[in-house]
């Protein structure tokens, strides 16, 4: 009789149930494994065949195969190491039992029978419970995960033995308590503080207004201005994720092997520095077998990019469709992944090559010819995406980091806290959260000028020639300052602020 | 076939020492030596209900490596075939089969230093 184990295949973010069937049947004995298997599960008759063998079970002496269906779909990694073994002593009758039956399997066998952890579990745990299934059969190391999931029986195992014992009925598994989430979200542990920044209150009101309304930002400034130390800070005025947003980003950290064992739910935003030596599968996700990137791992977060220029210019490109969309799309000729990439995106570069440009202590070195081609790797669509222009002065070290007198992030936090909830009210039967989504119809209508506002904006515009979609983000940006102002209308202080935030290029 | 005289001539005692050996494990014989022009099969025995087709190597010297070294992919092809259509002709088709390889090294006399029997040394692809 032929064993069937259900397990299941992670496609992008989507996870498909796979059967593994095994039959075992007379002639020259053979391990075969059909239905598109990877290198990875090729080699996982190695796993397979030591595992049994050194579990103490038999390993037939048959032809041996296993089908993992549907066919059409590729299958990759290690997690179906558990599930063909337990198939195969089902089909050579060394487990008799039906408590197979709507149990998922995933895991990693080593050649001494130890049940390892896979990637992605907690994507694929939330996936099929949503498609009905209770019962998981996990590699206790990454079962944690599991448990995040409501209303999902878990049960752990270390040895393929203990597996083994589970479905014969010898041995109780008693499910995995989920840990109690109600207190998520209570332990602020902030490394840093806006605190520790005495100077830069431009620059720090407006990552203010930037978090406020989760608009994109560029800071351009000296080398030691303090670019980094503000932008590290971010994450700590940010308001906590909602269980749900924690749920997807440690999602993405689940199927890069990221999550901590012990604590399996990420509580604190992220914050992602990639080096500007990145490539293009590493920023925005890619390979044949689709993995998120640095923009996924950054999703509720801030994707901090040092020294902007030197990016690769097809990386910098492929970074404005996805930031426009919120996810990321990787297109294979076999099918479509999707990762999601909510982020607020901060840049930082210097005004020119040897940095000292805007420096009055400094002498710069650079010719025009120079700077220009510097600014001109940033090309001007990109350029187009950053809501906020920022230029952050030079400080002495001294005036950079005081003695914590600068106003804390707590405070800092409350305002942007009291503004987010202001904007997702506003926008709650919309389908958006916050003012940086805000275009077409709903900008003219959430945006709407009063007269004098409107011919001060038009003057405006004409003066320092802002196309069309920097007049756009000006407004959008003005709602914001308005809405931390707790003004219902935009007023004419509003709009000459967020035009302040607009002009960075011109002084270069 | 590849055997060049100097292996003929170790290969029957070879032989005659693998069958007492396997005779001794309870191994009963069916046929030696059966010859197709697909390749031949040195040993057909059958233990329990599984017919067990078995190659023998042997060899007096390691200087060209251990015999369980010498089973190439081609031979393993070669056995593959042999074995199949033997199946293929016998009363019962379907019963359950394998391959084993038994290895021996004999000294400059011809006596037996050493033999290894390897179950199911060739498997289906």
């Amino acid at each position: 009789m032929p064993g069937k184990v259900i397990s299941y295949v992670l496609d992008g973010l989507s996870a498909i149930p796979a059967e593994v069937e095994v039959d075992a049947s007379s002639g020259l004995p053979s391990f075969t494994i059909v239905g598109l298997p990877d290198a990875a599960v090729q080699e996982s008759r190695q796993r397979v065949r030591a595992a049994i063998h050194n579990s103490g079970y038999d390993f037939p002496l048959c032809r041996i195969t296993v089908n993992l269906a549907p066919a059409d779909l590729r299958k990759e990694g290690p997690l179906f190491d558990l599930p063909i073994a337990l198939s195969l002593l089902i089909a050579t009758g060394q487990i008799r039992s039906s408590c197979q039956d709507g149990l998922v399997v995933l895991g990693e066998l080593s050649l001494s029978g130890e049940v390892k952890t896979v990637r992605g579990i907690l994507p694929i745990v939330r996936r099929a419970r949503g498609t009905g299934y209770q019962r998981f059969l996990l590699p206790a190391e990454g079962a944690m995960e599991a448990a995040l999931v409501q209303g999902a029986s878990i049960f752990p195992v270390s040895t393929l033995r203990q597996a083994v014992d589970f479905l014969r009925g010898d041995l109780i598994i008693p499910p995995l308590e989920a840990p109690d989430w109600t207190a998520y979200g209570q332990e602020p542990v902030q490394v840093s503080d806006f605190a520790e920044i005495r100077g830069q209150e431009t620059a720090k009101r407006a990552l203010e207004v930037a978090v406020a309304g989760n608009h994109h930002l560029i800071m351009v400034g000296s080398p030691g201005a303090g670019k980094t130390m503000l932008a590290r800070r971010v994450v700590t005025v940010m308001p906590p994720m909602t269980f749900e947003e924690a749920l997807e980003v440690s999602e993405v950290y689940s199927i890069c092997g990221l999550l901590s064992k012990e604590k399996a739910l990420l509580t604190s935003r992220p914050f992602r520095a990639p080096h500007h030596t990145s490539s293009y599968a590493g920023m925005v996700g890619g390979g044949s077998n689709p993995a998120p990137g640095e923009l996924s791992l950054a999703h509720h977060g801030v994707l901090f990019l040092d020294e902007f220029p030197e990016f690769r210019r097809d990386v910098l490109e492929a970074l404005r469709q996805p930031l426009e969309e919120g996810r990321v799309q990787i297109t294979r000729a076999h099918g479509t992944a999707v990762f999601p990439a909510q982020v607020m995106m901060i840049a930082a570069m210097n005004p020119c090559p040897c940095g000292f440009r805007l420096d009055p202590r400094r002498e710069c070195r650079c010719g025009p010819g120079e700077v220009r081609r510097y600014w001109n790797q940033v090309s001007g669509p990109i350029w187009d995406r950053f809501d906020i222009h920022l230029q952050v002065p030079p400080l002495s070290l001294e005036e950079l980091t005081g003695d914590g007198s600068g106003e804390p992030s707590v405070a800092i936090a409350g305002r942007v806290a009291r503004c987010r909830v202001l904007e997702a009210e506003r926008y709650a039967s919309f389908g958006i959260r916050t003012n940086a989504q805000l275009g077409g119809k709903l900008l003219r209508r959430f945006c709407a000028l009063d007269s004098s506002e409107q011919s001060f904006l038009r003057q405006a515009a004409d003066r320092l020639q802002l196309t069309a979609r920097s007049f756009d983000r000006t407004l959008k940006l003005a709602r914001t300052i308005a809405d931390l102002d707790s003004q219902e209308r935009i007023r004419l202080e509003h709009l000459a602020e967020a035009l302040q935030y607009r002009g960075a290029v011109d002084w270069i | 076939m590849s055997s060049s005289p100097s292996s003929r001539l170790s290969g029957a005692p070879g032989e005659e020492a693998a069958l007492r050996f396997l005779l001794r494990k309870g191994y009963r014989l069916v046929e030696r030596n059966v010859r197709s022009r697909w390749g031949e099969i040195d040993l057909v025995c059958r233990k329990g209900s599984t017919l067990v087709f078995v190659e023998v190597k042997s060899r007096r010297s390691l200087s060209a490596g251990h015999p369980l070294e010498m089973l190439t992919p081609a031979k393993q092809a070669r056995l593959r075939r042999a074995t199949f259509l033997y199946m293929m002709r016998s009363e019962h088709p379907k019963a359950s089969y394998r391959i084993d390889l038994v290895a021996i090294i004999l000294d400059r006399e011809g006596r037996v230093q050493e033999i290894t029997h390897l179950e199911n040394a060739v498997e289906g692809e």
